[in-house]
């Protein structure tokens, strides 16, 4: 067990603590809520977990990181940068295999800017969001996005 | 409707890796050791911060008043609007989709653009159980250094698009 996992486990204990002081009756309720998203999300988990399993045992380390790697030039951070923002991963999920595409050869700026277009960018969703927002404001923001996240990306792999 | 279609997807993508899992290792026996301990270490990392993560997120879909987004972002300007836009947006408050009806609600009752851009913004990618898993993951000098750049840049972004579209919308004025 690592430092992170005992501080986020004593966080959310604290919290519930507290909530259940406050009010048991809705704290009871976000149990189940937190027990339903718990279930929901477990399918994504698993498949996710056997994907980074595949992928670190059957991809050579000098595939990735010549694809996503420090060599791989500015090229390898585009292909990220838009697979980030076409694909629909939930954001809890992404970390785990961020961190494994760090572990099998990745460089840091490619596993930034993967997590960044992915989290900021949502393709699928853009449709509700010119729907809510106009075109102008939604186009704006997922192109501008797609430009700080590959900056963001490249400053981290700079710095770290 | 939306959520039994998002599930149906999920196991049909859970069917889809198992079955590659199988094939591949019926195919190549020697490699199921390091597939199966990789994957059992992952599983384990994940199951061991996940429900603390959704604890968190339940009390606050509980204890947080809906409308307090509405009620505290509204022409509130310069830094402590922005500020303010941050912190309702790390919020642990569900999906992006759920925030653009909220945005668009902002944007009736005459909240800065500026404002609803950062908002949005630290919705997607600035939330409070999303940071705690970066941290359990990536380590907390990847996390710190993505968040503090996120928040830069999303602020220099936001006041670029609030220009943009006021200026737009200066020229679409005249004209019309």
């Amino acid at each position: 067990m690592n430092v992170a996992t005992v501080i986020i486990n004593v966080f959310a204990l604290i919290s519930l603590i507290i909530a259940f002081v406050k009010d048991g009756t809705k704290t009871k309720q976000a149990i189940m809520i937190a027990l339903k998203s718990f279930v929901r999300i477990l399918p994504m988990v698993v498949a996710i977990v056997i994907f980074i399993g595949l992928l670190l045992s059957f991809v050579p380390k000098y595939v990735i990181s010549r694809v996503i790697g420090e060599q791989a030039g500015f090229k390898g951070i585009l292909i990220v940068a838009i697979l980030g923002a076409i694909l629909h991963i939930p954001s809890l999920i992404s970390f785990p295999l961020a961190s494994s595409l760090l572990e099998g050869g990745a460089s840091i700026t490619a596993v930034a800017v993967f997590i960044t277009t992915l989290t900021m960018i949502g393709v699928v969703t853009l449709p509700i969001e010119i729907k809510e927002l106009g075109k102008k404001m939604a186009l704006l923001r997922n192109g501008m996005s797609f430009i700080i996240a590959i900056v963001i990306g490249l400053i981290m792999g700079w710095i770290l | 409707m939306k959520q039994r279609k998002d599930l149906t997807r999920d196991l049909t993508f859970l069917g889809f890796v198992s079955i590659v899992a199988i094939v591949l290792l019926s195919i190549f026996p020697g490699r199921r050791a390091a597939v199966i301990t990789t994957s059992w270490e992952f599983l384990v990392e994940m199951i061991s911060i996940l429900p603390a993560v959704m604890v968190l997120i339940g009390i606050f879909a509980v204890f947080v008043p809906k409308d307090l987004v509405v009620r505290y972002l509204g022409k509130d300007a310069g830094i402590r609007g922005i500020f303010l836009a941050i912190i309702m947006g790390a919020l642990p408050t569900g999906p992006l989709y759920i925030a653009f009806p909220i945005a668009s609600a902002l944007l009736k009752k005459g909240a800065r653009i500026s404002n609803i851009v950062v908002f949005l913004s630290a919705w997607s990618c600035i939330k409070i159980p999303q940071e705690l898993v970066e941290l359990e993951f990536l380590g907390f000098r990847f996390m710190l250094a993505r968040l503090t750049l996120t928040v830069i840049f999303v602020i220099v972004m936001s006041l670029a698009i609030e220009r943009i579209v006021e200026r737009w919308d200066c020229y679409e004025g005249r004209e019309g």
